[in-house]
């Protein structure tokens, strides 16, 4: 039987979506158990919310004064000790994940099967290649511990609420490496729905034209309770930061509904958003790319139907 | 200080892969190859290195069949001092890659290991880590900005929170992300001298590395297609649409 150990992510002391994400993707495989890990300087308030998701059956802290910040170099070996006795360790495929868990991998001496998409059974998983653009089936050695990040986007968030998994300290016995230190976090943080758990974003390109012109963009998000993306070569031509960058180099999502505003529709972005329930383009050039896999499509200046899309609301 | 930057070979990113009807693979053949666009970034950020005087010499590592070689002549051409070149017929995978590099840096010693984050044709994004993981060194992972200074190197990393920035003690592995810098043409003069740059190349056997397969890849499929879109001709009507399906 399978005993499934899920690291999860946090940030200020709040539990991150995706490690009940990764949770739905553990849950799949059916297992005898599964455990959520909370690795951090105080525990209490993370842990509590892990506790929560439906599906966990315990939650396990170790608290310790290095585990302040997430450097992989230093959680991936309390981890590797951690997951001993483990069928499978579950990270999500976010930049926390990707960072940590091949680090684990490579401690525990076996492969990791990055961005599983579905489970077919209990090694064996579905995961994209070449940008999403073909999918493949790969089977995981069963002798020995299966270490798979979790594609945030192909899976919903396992429920809260009902479940009062018991949470237990840790302790492991490892020696930690001093030679990587956090410095800072610059984060651009905003009031908006946050880009990767937001039911609807509305997305904008280099069709905006500028900084100032992507107002209008945050404008209409606001108006409909929408997050913010951007392709990237709105980010590269410095309209705005990084960190809203949808596409196969950026941030992989699944809204409910994803407006695309002044988006050709480039492959690395379409990786980006290719689940997502409804997809609606804004385009100025009917022959755009993005039009082949848009639900509905709507030709013309952005400039005029935005504000004609704020009336008709 | 020396550096080793993976240099590999990949489908170019702008070919649109066909799955095979038979579900065996992706049609490779005829197939355009070129240089990982990550590692191209590694790359130019380890001359930049050099150029500043952080470092003296850059060599390129690329693992795979006999005709490689012209692939690493473009790293040469790009700049870099010399090459290594690691001769399998197989896939590799990425623990076996990270072992391959462990053993180079056993040889090498080099003071800094730079990677693209992710090759665009398995987008497994592991083989950095693994290697800092085996090394037992510092990781700095998807990095927008590297500095370097007494022995550290301060790295700027974008993360989904938006940009964390940590510092690393060399010798350490780096991992690029694609703002970290605009990667420079190769000139036509340049191609000429890389043709008597050195490549070193070494038999995968004699590595002494374990090949493990851990996974298997049984299947190829196309990913599922979304059904035909409608247009509609104006923003109320987008409207109605959208409201009709409860998203509004």
């Amino acid at each position: 039987m399978s005993k499934i150990l899920v690291i999860a992510e946090h940030l200020d002391g709040k539990l991150n979506s995706s490690t009940a994400r990764a949770v739905s993707a553990a849950a799949a495989i059916k297992p005898e158990a599964i455990d959520v890990l909370v690795l951090a300087d105080n525990v209490d308030a993370v842990a509590a919310e892990a506790a929560k998701i439906e599906g966990v059956s315990r939650v396990l802290t170790i608290a310790r004064a290095e585990n302040v910040h997430p450097l992989a170099a230093v959680l991936a070996p309390q981890i590797a000790k951690a997951a001993a006795g483990y069928s499978h360790a579950f990270a999500p495929s976010t930049t926390f994940g990707k960072d940590v868990l091949p680090r684990v991998a490579a401690l525990l001496g076996v492969a990791q099967v990055s961005d599983v998409m579905s489970v077919e059974g209990a090694h064996t998983f579905k995961r994209p290649i070449y940008a999403g653009n073909a999918i493949i089936t790969v089977e995981a050695d069963a002798n020995t511990t299966v270490v798979a990040t979790i594609r945030t986007a192909s899976w919903a968030a396992a429920a809260t609420g009902a479940n009062n998994a018991p949470v237990e300290a840790l302790s492991v016995d490892v020696a930690l490496p001093s030679h990587t230190r956090f410095v800072e976090l610059q984060s651009g943080k905003s009031d908006r729905p946050d880009l990767q758990s937001a039911c609807k974003v509305v997305s904008g390109g280099r069709g905006v034209g500028s900084k100032e012109n992507f107002e209008i963009i945050f404008k209409f998000a606001d108006k409909i309770g929408a997050a913010v993306g951007a392709s990237r070569a709105a980010v590269d031509a410095g309209y705005v930061p990084s960190d809203l960058q949808v596409g196969q180099t950026g941030k992989i999502i699944a809204p409910e509904l994803y407006i695309a505003i002044g988006i050709s529709g480039a492959i690395q972005h379409l990786t980006g958003i290719k689940d997502a329930g409804t997809i609606v383009a804004i385009n100025k050039d009917g022959e755009a790319p993005i039009f082949e896999i848009a639900d509905i499509g709507l030709v013309g200046d952005l400039f005029k139907i935005i504000p004609e899309l704020e009336q008709a609301l | 200080m020396k550096i080793l930057v993976g240099y590999k070979r990949v489908v170019d990113y702008n070919v649109r892969i066909q799955v095979k009807p038979d579900g065996t693979g992706v049609v490779t053949d005829g197939v355009k190859l070129s240089a990982n666009p990550f590692d191209d970034i590694a790359l130019e950020e380890a001359l930049r290195l050099r150029e500043m005087g952080v470092a003296e010499e850059v060599v390129v590592v690329g693992i795979g069949p006999a005709d490689l070689t012209a692939h690493l002549r473009n790293g040469l051409a790009m700049g870099a001092n010399r090459a290594i070149h690691v001769v399998t017929t197989d896939a590799v995978q990425p623990l076996t890659a990270a072992r391959i590099f462990q053993k180079l840096i056993e040889k090498e010693q080099p003071g800094l290991v730079i990677l693209g984050k992710q090759a665009i044709d398995d987008d497994a994004n592991q083989t950095g880590q693994m290697l800092a993981a085996l090394w037992d060194r510092p990781q700095a992972t998807f990095a927008s900005k590297v500095e370097i200074a007494d022995g550290k190197a301060m790295v700027t990393r974008e993360v989904d929170a938006g940009l964390e920035v940590i510092e690393a003690e060399l010798p350490a592995v780096i991992t690029t992300d694609l703002r970290l810098n605009e990667p420079r043409f190769i000139k036509l003069p340049d191609i000429m001298k890389a043709k008597s740059k050195p490549i070193d190349t070494i038999e995968f056997a004699s590595l002494g590395v374990e090949a493990n397969d851990h996974l298997k890849t049984t299947h190829y499929a196309a990913p599922a297609k979304r059904s035909k879109g409608v247009m509609v001709k104006d923003a109320a009507e987008l409207v109605a649409a959208l409201k009709q399906k409860g998203l509004l």
